[in-house]
């Protein structure tokens, strides 16, 4: 996973609660293996009913057409646990997500892939949603996670907290099986102390003759 | 410290704490799906990592198989890069395929439990944010993501922080045609679509006794609608006679062994939650959803809420948007509104009493002109069954398109959807925009009251179509 220590981009308002990842990336748009992940994002909030492009949707303004930063509401990620919605975001250079809050399996997928995950104090995302808005994508701010910073136009610096291993995790690029890994020997332990105690636990397979 | 239920299966399932904190509970049942098991193969690959233990591993072909009778991997021409994809890494990392034409086939939620895959007590993890259907059975399950089934199949753990518990407590007793879909949409729309996040639930309660598994399993399949991480209830003697006799149940005198430890699965007397709430189910009317998320709910013959009423402008901007999307006024009844389809399957409700439940609607009837109407059994095996019964029979006649077992129109990742600004009234979990179909208008109810619905063209009050006391 690449490290994640600093990001500057157009931070974009998609100011909505309970985003869900039908919208963010429809299973329409999945229809391949290898599915186009940058036109994917918001695919169906993209375009109009005719298929034509919808020019007031927040990320076909010309001022977000680049975007770096999704700035949006409370249990953002809802829904279906399909990493494509995190996958993208990453395809779109949106390398930073600030939230009011996360669904868990959203959350998780975003630490997965070093998408960083910022959730404010409610004052300061107040403060911080008025200066995107303000900014209207005229001039980037910058997420630092080395030193829990956002700056960037219309105010100072805003600190934000993060779970220490979570940013150790993001900052590390750490690769998450390995780390896991480093404890085989205690799974290994644990397969024969279950196998003895619950065997059929252990064991997976049809039963009768 | 007196331990809920919770606390015992994650202690029992702690092998290690990891560097950054997280906790590495064994996986004891991991089932993949092949809308997103091949590109984990894939990235497994890459990295030269084999899969743990392929033997604790199995694959479902079900979120994007068709529905149609003698179908194939080109029936839907999408799926088949899937299904061939999951066969073959699959086959390379020996893992069972319940594949196309297997008798086992079916939807990953509803096989588990059915075939006696998934036991009380153990863990359980499927790359889909229903896992925890499982949890009917008092086993603890997780959905993940691509990346997260990668770590589990070179692991067989998942690090995870450790969530916070919540209790529900059921009071009361259900009425007749009231099932444990009506519930679990009547206390999502309580708590809101966010309310269980960071929480795994158990639920409790004389409802919660009386209910049979399959309605148990509804009620947990639909914990992530509130943003639970998980949900379960306690196994019983209700649960242990279920699970007896199933194909992998364990037999002979390790069932005893099992059933002894089983017995010890419940939280302590004194033990304590992070949250607890506690909902009175006398009375409760079928529940149906009026707007675009599963916690936009109403009794059935309840009233669309007026955005006026919010409790703030982000609500009552949710509440104007899925007006609109559905085409409703506030202060209308929906019962009564025209339906253009009815979709019973899913996860979430199609097992043999769901069916049972909504074939004794449809039983003497006829779909009302002008509705499309489906039933899709949630496995292989539920199709079987219900074709034993003569279900199939009752839903043909009735003029419903009886069809092979997966996950179908609940997120139409297999073409089956609905047509644009379509009312749909749906068994499945999640009313989002589009999902069933781009602008189609998907109400969320029991199968009874999906029924009800398909026979008389409108949705209805599905106890007084059956002459109750309603």
């Amino acid at each position: 996973m690449q490290p994640f220590r600093k990001h500057t981009g157009i931070a974009v308002p998609l100011l909505r609660d309970d985003i869900n990842t039908d919208q963010v990336a429809p299973i329409a748009s999945m229809r391949q293996l290898k599915p186009d992940y940058k036109t994917m994002l918001f695919a169906r909030a993209r375009q109009r009913d005719d298929g034509s492009e919808d020019p007031d949707f927040v990320l076909n303004k010309p001022q977000f057409r680049n975007p770096g930063i999704l700035v949006t509401g409370q249990n953002f990620g809802a829904g279906s646990s399909r990493e494509s919605a995190v996958w993208s975001m990453l395809a779109n250079n949106i390398l930073v997500i600030v939230a009011r809050s996360f669904a868990d399996i959203y959350r998780e997928n975003c630490l997965q892939n070093g998408l960083l995950p910022v959730t404010l104090a409610p004052v300061d995302a107040e403060t911080f949603e008025a200066r995107v808005i303000a900014a209207n994508g005229a001039a980037p701010f910058t997420v630092d996670l080395e030193m829990q910073r956002i700056s960037g136009p219309g105010g100072a610096d805003i600190v934000f907290e993060i779970a220490a291993a979570d940013r150790m995790r993001l900052l590390e690029g750490l690769d998450d099986i390995g780390l896991t890994l480093k404890h085989a020997d205690e799974i290994k332990a644990w397969e024969a102390r279950m196998a003895a105690a619950q065997p059929w636990l252990q064991t997976a397979r049809e039963q009768r003759g | 410290m007196p331990r809920t239920l919770f606390d015992k299966i994650w202690d029992a399932h702690l092998v290690a704490t990891r560097i950054d904190g997280r906790d590495l509970i064994y996986i004891d049942r991991h089932v993949l799906h092949e809308l997103h098991a091949p590109h984990a193969f894939e990235q497994l690959e890459k990295q030269q990592r084999p899969v743990r233990r392929p033997d604790l591993t199995f694959s479902m072909q079900d979120h994007t198989v068709s529905t149609q009778p003698g179908r194939t991997d080109e029936t839907n021409p999408d799926g088949a890069a899937f299904l061939r994809a999951m066969r073959a890494g699959s086959k390379r990392n020996g893992i069972r395929v319940f594949d196309l034409g297997d008798p086992q086939q079916g939807i990953s939620h509803v096989v588990a439990p059915e075939i006696g895959m998934v036991l009380p007590g153990a863990t359980h993890a499927v790359p889909d944010s229903h896992a925890s259907t499982v949890g009917g059975l008092g086993a603890l399950a997780f959905g993940c993501g691509t990346t997260e089934l990668g770590h589990i199949l070179a692991t067989q753990v998942m690090a995870l922080k450790r969530p916070k518990s919540m209790h529900i407590q059921l009071d009361g007793k259900l009425d007749a045609h009231v099932t444990s879909k009506d519930v679990a949409l009547k206390i999502i729309a309580e708590l809101g679509v966010a309310g269980g996040r960071g929480y795994v639930v158990e639920y409790a309660g004389p409802v919660i006794r009386a209910m049979p598994i399959e309605q148990r399993m509804t009620l947990c399949n639909l914990n992530i609608e509130m943003g639970g991480r998980s949900g379960f209830v306690a196994p019983d003697d209700t649960t242990f006679n279920w699970i007896k006799g199933r194909p992998w149940a364990p037999i002979g005198s390790q069932w005893d062994e099992a059933l002894a430890q089983w017995r010890t699965l419940a939280s302590a007397g004194d033990a304590e939650f992070d949250s607890e709430h506690v909902l009175d189910c006398s009375n409760l009317e079928p529940q149906i959803t009026w707007g675009t998320d599963p916690g936009q709910v109403l009794g059935i013959s309840g009233r669309v809420p007026d955005p006026a009423g919010a409790s703030d402008q982000s609500q009552r901007a949710a509440m104007e948007s899925a007006l609109a999307y559905m085409d409703l006024k506030p202060g209308m009844e929906l019962k009564g509104l025209p339906v253009n389809r009815v979709f019973i399957g899913s996860c979430t409700n199609s097992r043999l009493p769901d069916l049972a439940a909504a074939a004794d609607v449809v039983r003497g009837r006829k779909v009302a002109q002008g509705v499309t109407a489906m039933v899709v059994p949630g496995s292989s095996t539920v199709k079987r069954e219900a074709e034993a019964l003569g279900l199939d029979q009752i839903f043909r006649d009735a003029g419903f398109f009886w069809g092979e077992s997966g996950c179908s129109m609940c997120a139409g990742g297999n073409g089956d959807r609905g047509k644009p600004y379509e009312r749909i009234v749906s068994t499945t979990n999640r009313n989002f925009e589009n999902r069933q179909g781009p602008k189609t208008r998907t109400h969320l109810t029991s199968p009874a009251t999906a029924a009800a619905a398909a026979v008389t063209g409108r949705i209805t009050d599905v106890r007084q179509l059956l002459g109750g006391n309603a």
